[in-house]
This record gives structure tokens, C-alpha cells and sequence, in this order.
């Protein structure tokens, strides 16, 4: 493994070692604070993404590496016109290792089809997000203590939502794991995820437009946010930017060992009453992402 | 309507009526300066209709793209006037720069020297998808 481009390009032994490191790290942090001295990690942001970068960069710091990069594209060489290709060319001679971010999809695979120095798909566009992905994997896995027999409830925007698609992809790959998709008719899920991961691999899946009705049944609950940057007509995102909202109602009929889940930032669509709840995971999933982050860092840099 | 024989040359048969100019167009016989044909609605026994082109010069033909616009399609290598050679085809599984990518939100779209590659993601439907963005190749 020599980059990151895509979750699936990993296998289910690759992502259990990766969990394992990052467990280890939470139980031992000061073990990991020197592992990568003197290493640096180029994050490469040609779109803004504040938690993103700054979870890669808290990742670097506290494996004792340092960081350096751009937050956006204007204050790359992007600006005059400098391709993908010549970019990571020119950073892997500063840099061990290149967490890059970019509006275009696929931009990461052609980094990586040049770089010198590994690269990690920090977010291309709609597209992957293979770090989200290693995230919302071991939050599940410490909320749950497995990656099967579980039951995943999808909420929200199923048909732009990148880290819907890839985390179904990912734990498509896993036993006895069944699907409730909830959103509206004009979000669901797309076409070719069904036919192409779901009946392919003859995954347990229903859709519905009920999130309290599919609350009972549900291990984890997985919210996501209608993106106003995914929809090229704005009438659209505002008719359906509201569809979902969580608040403590909603959860009544929901199990007490429920996690819930959403990749951040949210607008409204969970309720901030819902933030006390012991079932609210999603800040915990943020710390997960630094720590999956640090285990992914280490692995492509080869640092024992 | 007759079209003479070729002595030498390429006859591209069973191409599924319709798609023959978008065939022409894929290959760059545009470019030929030697006679070509294209039969458009030609009566099949197999097929009923079907389109055929005729290359009256020994060129080579991107096989890939032929199996990418229509695996049915057979390649006739003419020489002497007699059928030196028949090619079935096969959908390719990787195919390079005969198609470009629509979505505008790939990569493709502004890194000008990259090569479009798609793959074949699902054989049954001949379903290709952009490498980079995965999009479905229309």
C-alpha cells in the first residue's frame, strides 16, 4: 500500500491493522508522540476544509512530525495554472507524505500516479473520502466492538453524500450487515450503488422514507447533511435541506445502545438537544479521525 | 446500391445499425486519404439491419474501441481480394483515450494532458466508468 485513493482499495485485514494501531495509540498516545520526528506531512488543500486539514495536521503534530501546505487554491501554484502532476512533483521534494484535498474527482489518482511520496485522498470533490470512511470504521468498531451482524441506518442526502456511498461500500465487505436507507424520493441512493454493491453482493437493504418507524431496529444511525455545494440548482437544496432533523422526539423509539453517527460539520439537521444524549457519537468520531489518521500516516510512511 | 469489393483493406461487419458513424468518428477514418465506406441500414440475416465499413487500405484498427462501441462487430483483414482473416471481439476491459469523460466535476476536464481511461465495471450491461471519477461512460 502505497497510497490512499479509495476505502476499497484496502482490504478488510489492511483497515483491522489500521483500527488496531489506532486503538493502541488511544491507550498509549506518549508511545506514538515521536514515531514520525523529523517527517513531514504537505497538506495540499485546493479547496478549503478546515476540519479536514486541521484533523491531518493534529494527526502529524502529535506523532511528532511537522506540517506545512496551502488551505486553498489561491495560494498555490494552481492559481497560475500549474498541473496536478507538476504539484505533488515539486511538494514530494519538500514533503514524506501529501494529504491533498481537491474539487476535481480523481485529482488525488493522478497525484498519485506521479508523486514520489505517498498520498492520501483528503476529499476529491463528490467523490471519495477514504479518511472519512477509516473514521466513521472505528467509531463503529469502539462503539460496537465488531464491523458485523450490525444494522445501518442511512438518513438524510443518500444520493450526493460521498461518505454514505463509501461507507456502504466499506462495510458491504462485512457479515450479516443490513441497510436502512432513509431519505427523501429525490435523495436516495443512486442506481448503480444498488445494482453494482448492494444485489452484487446480495446485501439486506430496504429504503424508506420513515426515520422513526426504522429507529427500533437500528445499531447505528448515520446522519448526513443536504450539501448546498452538491446541487446546481439552489430552489432544490432549499426544498430539501430540512427533510431530516433529529431531535430528542424523534428518538423514543430508538435502542439504548443506538450510536449515532454523522460525519460533521452539520447545520440543523441533528437537533443540538440531541448533543447530550449518551447515544450522540459524532464528536467522538471526530477524535477517531485523528487517531485513524495518525494509524494511516504511520502505515504509508512504514513507521513501526 | 453496390459497393465494389476491396483488394486490400478492412471490412468492418455486423456494426449495429446506427452506431457505424459513431464508429467512423471513434477510429479517425475521417483523417483516411484511401476510399472508405460507410453502408448505413444494410440487410442482415442476423441482425435485419446492420451498418458496415469498408477500408480500402491495411490500417491498423484500435480493436479496443471497435469492442467498446459494439463487441458484436466483426473485423474482416482483406487481402488479395480473399478474407485473409476474421476477428471476433471482446468488450476490452480498460480502454484509453477513444472516449472522453461528460462530468464536468472530473478531473479530465482541466488537467488537459491526462489520458481518459475508462473501465469496464459491470460486463453483463458493458458498463464503463471513468477511472477518476467513476462516472458512467455515456
Amino acid at each position: 500500500m502505497k497510497h490512499l485513493i479509495d476505502i476499497m482499495e484496502l482490504t478488510t485485514e489492511e483497515i483491522d491493522e489500521m483500527i488496531e494501531t489506532a486503538t493502541r495509540i488511544i491507550e498509549s498516545p506518549e508511545e506514538y508522540s515521536e514515531r514520525c520526528r523529523g517527517k513531514k506531512l504537505a497538506t495540499l488543500f485546493f479547496e478549503p476544509s478546515t476540519r479536514t486539514r486541521l484533523s491531518f495536521e493534529a494527526a502529524m503534530y502529535e506523532l511528532g512530525g511537522n506540517v506545512l501546505g496551502f488551505s486553498e487554491a489561491q495560494s498555490s501554484s494552481a492559481a497560475k495554472g500549474e498541473s496536478v502532476a507538476d504539484t505533488v512533483r515539486t511538494v514530494g521534494a519538500y514533503a514524506d507524505i501529501i494529504a491533498m484535498r481537491h474539487p476535481k474527482e480523481g485529482a488525488p489518482l493522478v497525484a498519485a500516479a506521479r508523486s514520489t511520496v505517498p498520498v492520501i485522498n483528503a476529499g476529491d470533490g463528490g467523490h471519495n473520502h477514504p479518511t472519512q470512511t477509516l473514521t466513521d470504521l472505528l467509531t463503529i468498531w469502539r462503539e460496537k466492538g465488531r464491523l458485523h451482524d450490525l444494522t445501518i441506518g442511512f438518513c438524510g442526502d443518500l444520493k450526493f453524500g460521498r461518505t454514505v456511498h463509501s461507507l456502504i461500500g466499506a462495510m458491504s465487505r462485512y457479515e450479516n450487515v443490513k441497510f436502512i436507507l432513509i431519505s427523501p424520493e429525490e435523495l436516495r441512493i443512486p442506481e448503480y450503488l444498488k445494482k453494482e454493491v448492494l444485489d452484487r453482493k446480495n446485501m439486506e437493504y430496504t429504503e424508506t422514507t420513515d426515520l422513526e418507524g426504522a429507529m427500533a431496529d437500528l445499531d447505528i444511525l448515520y446522519m448526513t447533511r443536504v450539501q448546498r455545494e452538491r446541487f446546481f440548482n439552489e430552489q432544490d437544496y432549499i426544498r430539501l435541506k430540512d427533510s431530516y432533523i433529529l431531535t430528542p422526539d424523534k428518538l423514543k423509539n430508538a435502542g439504548e445502545e443506538l450510536s449515532i453517527l454523522h460525519p460533521l460539520p452539520r447545520v440543523n439537521e441533528i437537533s443540538v438537544a440531541v448533543d447530550d444524549d449518551p447515544r450522540a457519537k459524532y464528536f467522538e468520531q471526530v477524535l477517531n479521525g485523528k487517531f485513524i489518521r495518525m494509524a494511516l500516516i504511520l502505515k504509508l510512511l512504514e513507521v513501526k | 446500391m453496390i459497393i465494389g469489393k476491396i483488394e486490400n483493406g478492412i471490412v468492418l461487419d455486423h456494426i449495429k445499425a446506427g452506431e457505424g458513424m459513431k464508429l467512423y468518428k471513434i477510429l479517425g477514418l475521417d483523417s483516411l486519404d484511401c476510399q472508405v465506406a460507410l453502408i448505413k441500414n444494410a440487410e442482415s440475416k442476423k441482425l435485419g439491419k446492420k451498418d458496415i465499413i469498408k477500408v480500402d487500405r491495411m490500417i491498423d484498427v484500435n480493436l479496443d474501441a471497435i469492442g467498446y462501441v459494439d463487441p458484436g462487430i466483426t473485423v474482416n483483414i482483406i487481402k488479395e481480394g480473399r478474407l485473409a482473416k476474421r476477428t471476433h471481439i471482446e468488450p476490452p476491459d480498460e480502454i484509453t483515450d477513444i472516449i472522453k469523460c461528460k462530468n464536468p466535476r472530473c478531473i479530465t476536464t482541466t488537467e488537459q494532458e491526462i489520458p481518459h481511461v475508462f473501465r469496464l465495471t459491470d460486463r453483463e450491461n458493458r458498463v464503463y466508468r471513468c477511472v477518476y471519477c467513476e462516472s458512467r461512460a455515456e
